[in-house]
């Protein structure tokens, strides 16, 4: 080490914060210039702390199982009822959807109907939150050797989720559709008008430019549009429902609070993504 | 071991186990921190559970600046600091400055707040907690040019200022005890 006087070593202890907090300007320049080197430090890190979440995942999961079941033991009787309920208007409902679904083959087979290709799909678990103060995004662990690339999309029992952005070589990141950068294609079921839901951080998507005289009316169905070549066409995403001040927002049909299982597809679809860059060895690849 | 600092100037030779012994209870703080920070990430299914890993990382930065700025010098901050930006997606470099800054007002204050009790020092807290919130905010529309709703940041202060009770009374405890190098 080299011998400096107290003199010295006194200046250079009272320089270092200020030439770090400097640094820190220099961080901010260096993450706006170079986006994909802090995507990259992010998804590393991710990958490498994901086993241990993963691990934690199991004990933590049982205590939060003890203490829901606890809480559901009490209105028990009450939850049978409604689900006796549900279910019988459910069947009624199957039965018709049932009817619907032959008509729709007999109709497509009398139009010579091209059919779309099947979509391939992997499962994977959520296993951290992977958004801050200011983002909504989720981790998914997808083991190594999967075939997940950024832009497949991700969807939940009940509907959209979001779009794969980040991939590394066990993990992936899934933007979900509630954040700040997501926009989505979209067209109200009844209406068939397209809009763009927008992403404001809230629970709530918010549904922007709808064509001239047409109005999104509350509890209509909105799905996904095969506009821009990112999404399927018809995936379920959500409800219309106004707010106090009359803005249309979008209640999501996914259960974004509390995500476990993800199911990711791959329609083959580029519409948006970006090219992987030539350099960079493709996750999983090798 | 304690015995020995009883006798101030002559010290027992630095053997191994003994280094090792200072260099644990140093790194104590930086350990802590970045063992509360990973585990606010941990599955836990709160509701914003994301506002706590600033929070911890604020408490953990003040209270061990205040404390024992030694163990929680300006490079430390910085690594930290990182470790918020990467895992808390936020830019990179906002929460590098924002907990500089805050080390930085702990260290000042030092002198002033050491004399005064616990419930000051959660006082001068509320006040740096709520600034770093607000510098948080601003430097994260600045830097993805958006406009952003201030909630997320009023709730963030207020989760900072609320656990702070919750980290600082530990490590009191362990400020006294195993974070102590002079109990080596």
């Amino acid at each position: 080490m080299i011998r400096l006087s107290i003199q010295a070593r006194q200046a250079l202890a009272r320089l270092t914060l200020p030439v770090l907090i400097v640094a820190s300007f220099g961080i901010m320049l260096l993450g706006k210039a170079d986006t994909l080197l802090a995507e990259r430090a992010r998804i590393a890190l991710a990958d490498g702390l994901a086993p241990i979440y993963a691990v934690l995942a199991a004990p933590l999961g049982r205590i939060h199982a003890a203490i829901t079941e606890t809480a559901d033991l009490w209105d028990m009787r009450e939850e049978n009822a409604r689900l006796r309920a549900e279910n019988e208007k459910l069947r009624r409902w199957q039965s018709v959807a049932l009817a619907l679904d032959a008509e729709n083959q007999r109709l497509k087979a009398s139009l010579q109907w091209i059919p779309d290709p099947d979509a391939s799909f992997v499962t994977a678990r959520v296993v951290a939150d992977a958004g801050g103060v200011y983002a909504k995004a989720v981790l998914l662990s997808v083991g190594p050797n999967h075939g997940v690339h950024k832009g497949e999309i991700a969807v939940d029992e009940r509907g959209l989720i979001g779009r794969i952005t980040e991939v590394g070589s066990r993990t992936a990141r899934v933007l979900l559709i509630t954040d700040l950068n997501s926009r989505i294609p979209v067209i109200m079921e009844t209406s068939r008008a397209h809009a763009i839901l927008v992403g404001t951080n809230g629970n709530r998507p918010r549904l922007q430019y709808w064509p001239e005289g047409i109005k999104p009316q509350e509890g209509e169905r909105i799905v996904t549009s095969a506009e821009a070549n990112a999404f399927p066409a018809n995936l379920p995403v959500g409800t219309v429902h106004y707010t106090s001040s009359g803005a249309p927002e979008v209640e999501p049909a996914a259960m974004l609070q509390k995500l476990e299982v993800v199911r990711i597809f791959d329609y083959g679809l580029n519409g948006v993504t970006a090219p992987e860059p030539q350099s960079r060895p493709t996750p999983g690849g090798h | 071991m304690a015995h020995i600092d009883q006798h101030p100037g002559i010290r027992p030779r630095a053997s191994l186990g003994r280094r090792l012994d200072i260099a644990a209870r140093v790194s104590f703080p930086a350990c802590i921190t970045v063992l509360l920070m990973l585990l606010t990430q941990a599955p836990l299914d709160i509701s914003e559970q994301a506002a706590l890993l600033p929070a911890v990382a604020l408490c953990c930065v003040w209270f061990w600046s205040l404390f024992r700025p030694h163990a929680m010098p300006p490079p430390v901050v910085f690594l930290i600091g990182l470790l918020m930006d990467l895992r808390g997606y936020l830019p990179l470099g906002v929460g590098v400055f924002t907990l500089l800054a805050v080390h930085g007002v702990a260290v000042n204050l030092r002198r002033s707040l050491s004399r005064r009790g616990f419930a000051w020092i959660w006082i001068v807290f509320g006040a740096v907690a709520a600034g770093a919130s607000l510098a948080i905010w601003l430097l994260v529309m600045l830097l993805t040019f958006r406009l952003l709703s201030p909630y997320p940041a009023i709730f963030m202060a207020i989760l900072t200022v609320a656990i702070f009770p919750v980290v600082a009374v530990p490590f009191a405890v362990a400020h006294r005890s195993i974070a102590n190098p002079e109990r080596a």
